[in-house]
């Protein structure tokens, strides 16, 4: 076993650092400036082969080979100095790898480049009121009239929602098709009066989410990634180039760090609240999950570095991931005891106090929604991972 | 980088699982189960042949000068195959007697031990951890008492936990004298041993660094143990789940036992990667390295415990039977959380450690 990168990958995070040392100086541009910067910070970043690794050179990417540890390196480099990588949303981790592999030349000339620049801000649509982790149950139609789709229907849960420019969806073009074999993957500007949008506001107070809705909203009949009715073979389509990441190890990590310093800071029976023993057994409990997580995640990048299977611990890391931030969310709630009882000022305010830990505790909940419900992750694990036999109705594709 | 077994480090462990399976025969492991003996000569023999317990020898003294990783991943096939035995024990005294100064003592047994032919033992004492071990030892006899001495009866060798924090190994003979308990772990009975002037060779005095990462390569290997405890329950409750059937379908159909199940790899599999790192800390003598194997102890042996609970839950009634079996390594759960201080004393200490 050896957790170092190696030495080629010191010698590539040194040239990162410089590159970043004489590219990236933030405090000497003016706010005005800002936008522009950091868009030329990214082409330089691009041309030097650090971002949009995965994108051929042709659509402005700089197509490099996959190389999981570089693509840590430069994620802890950019990290530690705040410098912005690519830009994120759904548009570059589910849009743009799925063009890649099913769209038309067509689609990428005119999305991929727009994409990357953040002008495009993509909104997911594939929940429903009605469909949620049955999600090939969806019921928003689109009819072909002449060259256009006519979509009518509502999507739900679209993060980014409030700035999203166009969305790609699931919506149901051949009605008397099967459940699955009835979906298309259309792409469509919501910049039309046939679209209307309304924020959700979440149990948190905040409104990170938006439902669109359809009516009589039209899009071009080119703008279907993939045949009729392969929609839901298309959504499938996953980012594989240098996927393996330990991002969410170190974020976990950081948390627990935090959640040690409440620790430190809380006072219990007249001393630091470290210092007593269902404390120390709550925190020292709750590491010794943090590490199987962190030595976890560096065991999935071990087996992509060499080209091995990693197996069923990959299915279990969004899972790990939540059930730990709800025991850290229980701690905190337990350690900030009436300091709870103050609702937080919104993030970024100044002079925040250990109130401010709800903002986790409420938002390790979203962690068990979002992105396949726990109940839809022990279903995974317990079928793909222990090949257990799938519920009848979902084995019959009802 | 790597972080993930290599095909060598693989075929330990499948090589040894596959062999001690085939001569632990479930007969056998019954037999044992239901008699007095503390030491099965089959499986012992299985891993002698291997040359496994020379594992961690140096090559320079005879061994295979591999790491306390690869001895986890035999102690980890062990505990799933729930061999009887002081194999941990024997893996300690390798150790013990490849770093000792004392040459003679390692002239006299290092060999004997790494084949296997001289089986040796751990007798600790008083609450398991070093400051309070009580045996009292001038480096040529030895007296004091020690409770839950796994296979003592077996052993010609006692690596035996001295005041004040030193390590001395006795020698099996007249002046010691043993006591079987009646075990709750029948796969590793274990006794009260009284040393009376027993013959003894002092390996570590009092203070020696290398009594602590002793104690912290004992707690890995339990650690070891107890993941491969509960990964056979894991195991075994999914193939359960697949045949057999209630309301006319296999009953891991089921979302409730499906995510039991589930639940029960998710105990197992992310708490792997903590043992190798564990292990990997150990071996390369990381400042965090008594943290870590502290902590791993602690939770590997409570996801123990939460593995076989489940299991015998997701069994259902044939689950709680003695037949059936689960309750060995239900047994087993119990005799790693409390061996060497329960999970409770090792966060304590894990939190001190940290300075908090």
């Amino acid at each position: 076993m050896d957790l170092s990168y190696g030495q080629a990958a010191e010698a590539f995070r040194k040239e990162v650092r410089a590159f970043i040392k004489e590219r990236w100086a933030p405090q000497s541009v003016e706010r005005s400036d800002m936008k522009a910067y950091v868009a030329a910070f990214r082409k330089a970043a691009t041309e030097a082969g650090y971002l949009y690794r995965a994108i051929p050179k042709k659509w402005g990417g700089s197509e490099q080979s996959p190389d999981v540890i570089k693509a840590q390196v430069i994620r802890e480099e950019f990290t530690r100095a705040r410098a912005p990588m690519e830009v994120p949303g759904n548009g570059m981790n589910m849009l743009v790898p799925t063009l890649l592999e099913r769209g038309t030349e067509e689609q990428k000339r005119l999305f991929i480049p727009p994409t990357m620049a953040g002008d495009y801000v993509w909104g997911q649509g594939y929940s429903e009121p009605g469909t949620g982790s049955d999600l090939a149950s969806v019921r928003t139609r689109a009819e072909l009239v002449g060259d256009k789709w006519i979509i009518n229907g509502q999507k739900i849960w679209t993060s980014q929602g409030g700035k999203a420019t166009h969305m790609f969806a699931l919506v149901r073009t051949e009605p008397d098709a099967g459940k699955h074999d009835g979906i298309s993957y259309l792409l469509i500007d919501l910049d039309q009066p046939g679209v209307s949008r309304r924020p959700i506001r979440q149990m948190t107070g905040e409104s990170g989410f938006f439902e669109f809705f359809f009516d009589n909203a039209e899009t071009p009949a080119s703008w279907i990634v993939g045949e009729r009715g392969q929609g839901w073979n298309v959504s499938r389509t996953t980012l594989k180039h240098e996927r393996a990441s330990i991002g969410s190890a170190a974020m976990l990590g950081n948390q627990f760090e935090k959640l040690v310093e409440l620790a430190k800071e809380m006072t219990r029976n007249g001393q630091p609240a470290i210092k007593d023993p269902e404390v120390r057994q709550a925190l020292t409990r709750i590491e010794g999950w943090v590490m199987s997580h962190r030595y976890s995640s560096y065991r999935i990048m071990s087996n992509a570095i060499h080209g091995d299977e990693a197996g069923i611990i990959s299915l279990m890391m969004k899972l790990l991931l939540t059930e730990i931030g709800h025991d850290i969310a229980l701690t905190a709630q337990d350690l900030i005891g009436d300091e709870g009882l103050v609702e937080p000022a919104p993030a970024g305010t100044r002079g925040r106090g250990p109130e401010k830990w709800l903002d986790q505790i409420m938002g390790s909940l979203g962690n068990s929604i979002a992105g396949g419900t726990t109940n839809i992750q022990r279903n995974i694990i317990g079928e793909r991972g222990l090949d257990l036999p799938r519920d009848l109705a979902m084995e019959r594709g009802q | 980088m790597r972080f993930h077994l290599d095909s060598d480090q693989i075929a330990i462990q499948d090589t040894l699982f596959g062999v001690v399976s085939e001569v632990l025969t479930r007969e056998k492991l019954d037999a044992f189960i239901d008699g007095e003996g503390d030491f099965e000569p089959d499986s012992w023999a299985a891993v002698s042949e291997l040359e496994f317990f020379g594992l961690m020898v140096p090559e320079a003294l005879g061994g295979s000068g591999l790491g306390l990783l690869e001895a986890a991943l035999v102690s980890e096939s062990l505990g799933r195959a729930a061999a009887p035995g002081p194999f941990i024990g024997q893996f300690l005294t390798a150790i013990a007697l490849s770093s000792t100064t004392n040459e003679t003592a390692r002239d006299a047994f290092l060999d004997g031990v790494a084949k296997g032919k001289t089986v040796s033992t751990f007798a600790f004492g008083g609450n398991w951890l070093p400051e309070s071990w009580s045996v009292e030892s001038d480096g040529k006899s030895a007296r004091g008492e020690v409770r839950f001495v796994p296979s003592a009866n077996a052993a010609s060798l006692f690596l035996t936990g001295t005041k004040n924090g030193g390590i001395a190994l006795i020698e099996a003979g007249d002046e010691v004298a043993i006591n079987r308990h009646r075990s709750t772990d029948r796969s590793r009975p274990a006794s009260a041993v009284k040393f009376d002037e027993a013959a003894a060779h002092t390996l570590f005095e009092p203070g020696d660094p290398l009594v602590q990462r002793l104690f912290d390569a004992a707690l890995v290997l339990i650690a070891a143990d107890a993941l491969g405890g509960a990964q056979y329950c894991a195991d075994l409750s999914v193939s359960y789940a697949k045949e057999r059937e209630q309301f006319g379908q296999p009953i891991g159909r089921f979302q409730a036992l499906k995510h039991q199940l589930s639940t029960m790899a998710l105990n197992v599999e992310p708490s792997r990667s903590l043992v190798w790192y564990a292990a990997h800390a150990w071996d390369e003598e990381q400042k965090d390295a008594s943290r870590t194997a502290a902590l791993a102890k602690a939770h590997l042996c409570d996801r123990f415990v939460e593995v076989t609970r489940d299991a015998i839950a997701a069994h259902g009634g044939i689950g709680y039977t003695w037949e059936y079996g689960l309750n060995i390594w239900f047994r087993r759960s119990v005799f790693d959380r409390a061996v060497l201080g329960s999970p409770s004393v090792h966060r304590e200490r894990a939190a001190t450690l940290a300075g908090w």
